[in-house]
């Protein structure tokens, strides 16, 4: 271990005397090891240059191009979404523009702490932390994400002054989705909300994916959602320098957007506002309809929710409440809720019968009470204890005998039936321009055989029975309606057979050429009624109003109407005496009320669903009432239309 | 008049009678090209530019002090200096100022100063001291205390944490170790002890240490985060060319793309505005200083010089070639500034002492003789 230092092959140490030691080849070996130093040296400059010489001369190319595009951003321009408004003008859904704080997650050394510091400048709540920690699940770390939006002037002030401090985080104007109304038509306007993935989806579907570049909301239900094409715009491009930051230097060239289309709608905001007054706290629906061009003038669902809430994306606890509330506030009831008419499809049934030539107009029966199928024992009662005695069809529609219809039932195949009811539009859809419609059902055989296919069901289950024909002759068994069939159904009657297409949309208004794009009512078809027939129908519904099943709602009324009471069972009681205070609230049987005014020339037609409401004439008929006054007269309604009282145990449908 | 010609004409003798003209033209070459690019780095902030000439003015003055004192000064210099190096570094452990994570700094009231500047005179400078007392009678535990010696402070500043200049400073022990004659098995086994011992200091790192090493093996692992600064700077470089796009006119210096532009990355800047063709130029002025440097210490009169004046020589190639190396993508990123041009008054000061050792020992060369 002594041979540590080496000169020229021989030991050097301690041991040997320094008499031996020479200065002259101490200094040449030292020489030499600087001569390998010196080597060293111009092999690593060498490297240097070499390196220089591929970076700068053969991938100079290369880097050319990286540099260029980190300097030149193509920044798109979101474009103004179009604005909503009712009939008359009135706004319904705007965008206006905001300050948002934005984070760039991958900028910000420790966020947490970037937070909290931000926190002593701009108000940050603790949903906005959740929201912005749920955004940074959902996104790549390079964008940059809101954390709190709608800043103050005065907050855009305080961080502006601070600004150097953070890096990474900045103020940005972004537009926000603003629902003045709130709850009112929040189901016909909906919202908007986050493109997701399945938003990503539908746009390159439409091949639409640079359009909706920068864009960060896209229409999500109601409205908002099926006219979401008009209503986005086209996105301009402006082509900026950058700096490593992302801030744009300076705009080297710009194509500007073009805002979205506006929407004004056939609705009347100032009739929606007073019908759902008028409903209350009561849960319901109510479609209005011009008759004589399918315009929708109201479209009620109760309760509502406030769209607003889902613009910034909503939070936990406010969705929960809305998602798990038995009322289902985000249910779209007169579009999704499917509900037995009840004896709503009577003048439909005489109509049919009419038509067949199973009935006359004054052929009567007499009701006793009730009905039985030959050679059965089951009684299918009817309201009245002891029957309204001899009725013929106008009577049959004015007091609502079931008796009648049981009868009618019993003599007509209910394909027949399913065939002419069809076309009224009932068991599928009426085409209204907002997604998400459901076709309810019309039965008939076939209709039998295809639900009841399934490997569970046995052929007795496929079969057609009488006893469902007389189940439906009363609008109960299988049937189930939408609000919106049964609005555009006695639409139709109104309107002498004529049916429209409901639309919401009235007309579309390009804000960059002025022009104004009308959407032409659609006539869809025309139901094939004798003039004759429908006259005896349309009286009998007069009569409903006037001294039958719906008069007590409409004392006193200075015009005339028509209109028809159903009540829709959820609570099979046939046969057994149903008392309404017996029952369960939710369990109770929903309201229904169709109508139209004023009866000789229409201008509007309804219809009216109140949920667990008991009996139609009781809870939907004053609601229709109210509309009715409001509409034709202009008389607002003071409050929640009162329940017309129930004279007796028998009046009703 | 004529008095006062002979005045100033004395005054300039007094000046530069000691000062070396080739090492002096090259550096002072060298630090205009940083003055100029800092300016430029700087977004034309006359301050900074301002800041780092009073720095020159201050690294002169104790350039031409340490050139003009006597050699036995120097050699006396040694051990206080060490000692004195090795406290401070102590001192900023227990109560230096952070900045950017790192404790590094000393705050003296007038400003902050960094001790680990002083070892890499200090250590040197220890080394070839005790090598030169221990001239005659060398042993094997002379080497055992020469690697306590350099290790001491090794490990002080990279515990600070400041890797790049811990292992700098180590190199510097390493070559006063090599220069002195340390047998090649031994310096081969140290090095076979290094690679074995990696997986072991690897665990060590710090975590931002480990991530500039994978991502120097592969720099597309994080565009965004670690490799920024690396794929940044090589984009600076490359899209320079040949010519370069001009002074002032780096779209990466100045959209803010480069970090740490006046200081580890001050050579990006450069790269980019002047292409290869000043990065030649630069070359050329630094193998011009280091060559001198190499004449000076292969002409040095005692061992003692001999050791400081090639470590100084070698300190100064290895640190403009690992900036060099680093901001041009061949070595990872290790915190090592580009000497005489990365902004940063301490570092200037030391390296103007290194000249003025430099310049003493040539001075010297022959009034000491063995």
């Amino acid at each position: 271990m002594r041979r540590l230092f080496v000169k020229r092959g021989r030991p050097f140490s301690a041991l040997e005397s320094p008499e031996l030691k020479n200065p002259e080849r101490e200094l040449s070996h030292f020489r030499r090891r600087l001569m390998g130093a010196a080597a060293l040296i111009v092999l690593g400059f060498a490297g240097l240059v070499g390196r220089f010489v591929y970076l700068q001369v053969f991938q100079h190319q290369h880097y050319q191009t990286l540099a260029e595009s980190n300097r030149i951003a193509i920044v798109p321009i979101v474009p103004n979404r179009g604005v909503i408004t009712d009939r008359n003008g009135v706004i319904l859904a705007q965008s206006y523009s905001a300050y948002t704080l934005e984070v760039t997650p991958s900028r910000v050394k420790n966020l947490d702490e970037t937070i909290d510091e931000l926190a002593k400048l701009v108000d940050i709540q603790q949903r906005d932390r959740k929201r912005f920690r749920r955004l940074l699940e959902e996104t790549k770390n390079f964008e940059s994400l809101p954390l709190r939006t709608r800043l103050s002037n005065e907050e855009v002030a305080r961080f502006a002054v601070n600004r150097y401090r953070f890096p990474g985080v900045e103020i940005k104007a972004r537009l926000f989705r603003q629902y003045p109304f709130g709850e009112i038509a929040s189901h016909v306007i909906g919202y908007i909300g986050r493109i997701n993935d399945r938003d990503v989806e539908r746009i390159d579907e439409w091949d639409e994916t640079a359009n909706y570049k920068g864009s960060d909301y896209i229409g999500k239900v109601g409205l908002e959602l099926s006219y979401e094409r008009e209503l986005h715009g086209t996105t301009g491009v402006e082509e900026v320098e950058v700096d490593a930051g992302g801030r744009a230097v300076r705009t080297l060239s710009r194509t500007a957007p073009t805002s979205g289309n506006n929407l004004r709608l056939s609705l009347d905001i100032k009739l929606q506002q007073a019908i759902e007054a008028a409903f209350g706290e009561r849960r319901g629906a109510l479609v209005a309809i011009d008759p004589s061009n399918g315009e929708v003038l109201a479209f009620i669902s109760k309760p509502g929710f406030d769209p607003n809430l889902f613009v910034d994306g909503i939070d936990p606890a406010s969705w929960d409440a809305l998602n798990d509330s038995p009322d289902k506030p985000l249910l779209n009831r007169p579009l999704r809720g499917a509900y037995p008419p009840g004896s709503t499809i009577k003048p439909f049934l005489a109509l049919s019968a009419l038509a067949s030539g199973k009935r006359t107009a004054t052929q009567t029966i007499f009701d006793p009470g009730f009905f039985q199928i030959a050679g059965s024992a089951h009684r299918f009662r009817d309201d009245k204890v002891g029957g309204h005695g001899t009725v013929d069809m106008t009577k049959s529609i004015v007091v609502s005998c079931d008796t009648y219809y049981y009868m009618l039932a019993n003599d007509t195949d209910i394909d027949v039936t399913h065939d002419f009811l069809a076309q009224f539009g009932f068991g599928s859809k009426t085409g209204i321009d907002i997604e998400g419609e459901l076709s309810g059902v019309l039965p008939s055989r076939a209709w039998k055989r295809e639900r009841f296919a399934g490997k569970n069901y046995r052929d007795e289950h496929r079969k057609w029975y009488l006893g469902d024909s007389i189940s439906a002759g009363i609008g109960q068994g299988y049937n189930a309606f939408t609000p919106l069939q049964q609005a555009e159904a006695i639409a139709t009657i109104a309107n002498d057979g004529l049916a429209y297409r409901p639309h919401l949309v009235r007309s579309i208004e390009n804000v960059k050429t002025g022009a104004v794009r009308d959407i032409v009512p659609q006539a869809s078809h025309t139901v094939p009624v004798k003039p004759e027939h429908l006259a005896v129908v349309k009286n009998a519904l007069i009569g409903v109003a006037r001294e039958g099943t719906g008069a007590r709602a409409f004392v006193g009324s200075q015009y005339v109407s028509a209109g028809k009471t159903g009540t829709s069972q959820l609570f099979s009681l046939k046969g057994e005496k149903y008392s309404a205070s017996h029952v369960d609230e939710r369990l109770r049987d929903h309201a229904w009320y169709l109508a139209y005014a004023p009866a000789d020339h229409p201008r509007i037609a309804l219809a009216v669903l109140v949920e667990n409401g008991g009996f139609g004439a009781q809870a939907a008929a004053p609601i229709a009432r109210a509309v009715f006054d409001y509409y034709l007269l202009g008389r607002p309604p003071a409050a929640a239309a009162p329940e017309a009282p129930r004279a007796t145990d028998d009046e009703s449908d | 008049m004529q008095n006062f010609l002979a005045l100033l004409g004395n005054l300039w003798e007094l000046l530069a009678r000691r000062v070396d003209n080739f090492l002096m033209a090259s550096a002072l070459a060298i630090v205009g090209v940083g003055l100029v690019t800092l300016f430029s780095a700087s977004d034309q902030n006359v301050a900074r530019v301002t800041s780092q000439a009073l720095s020159l003015g201050f690294a002169l003055v104790l350039m031409w002090i340490v050139a003009n004192v006597a050699p036995q000064q120097i050699v006396r210099a040694a051990v206080p200096l060490y000692a004195v190096s090795v406290l401070l570094l102590v001192a900023v452990a227990l109560g230096g100022t952070v900045v950017n994570g790192s404790r590094r700094w000393l705050n003296l009231g007038i400003g902050r100063f960094q001790p680990s500047e002083l070892m890499k005179i200090a250590l040197p400078l220890m080394l070839a001291w005790y090598f030169q007392k221990r001239e005659t009678r060398l042993r094997f535990v002379d080497f055992i205390v020469a690697a306590v010696l350099i290790a001491l402070p090794v490990w002080l500043i990279k515990r600070q944490p400041d890797l790049g200049t811990a292992l700098m400073i180590g190199a510097a022990g390493f070559y006063v170790l090599y220069l002195a004659g340390l047998s090649w098995k031994i310096m081969l086994g140290l090095a076979a002890v290094a690679g074995a011992a990696a997986p072991f200091v690897w665990q060590h790192l710090h975590d931002y240490q480990q991530e500039r090493i994978l991502t120097f093996i592969d720099p597309a692992r994080d565009p965004l985060g670690a490799g920024y600064h690396s794929s940044q700077a090589s984009i600076a470089l490359g899209s320079g060319g040949v010519i370069g796009k001009g002074w002032l006119n780096g779209t990466q210096t100045h959209l803010d793309f480069l970090p740490e532009r006046h200081t580890d990355f001050i050579f990006a800047v450069f790269g980019e505005e002047f292409g290869l063709i000043g990065n030649t130029v630069l070359l050329v002025l630094y193998l011009l200083l280091i060559g001198r440097a190499l004449v000076i210490t292969a002409n040095a009169s005692t061992l003692f010089t001999r050791l400081l004046a090639g470590a100084i020589t070698l300190m100064f190639f290895t640190y403009a070639f690992v900036n060099m190396a680093m901001v041009s993508g061949l070595l990872p990123i290790v915190g090592v500034p580009l000497p005489l041009v990365s902004y940063g008054g301490t570092a200037l000061v030391s390296l103007f002492i290194g000249l003025g050792i430099l310049m003493n020992v040539q001075a010297n060369r022959k009034l000491v003789k063995t």
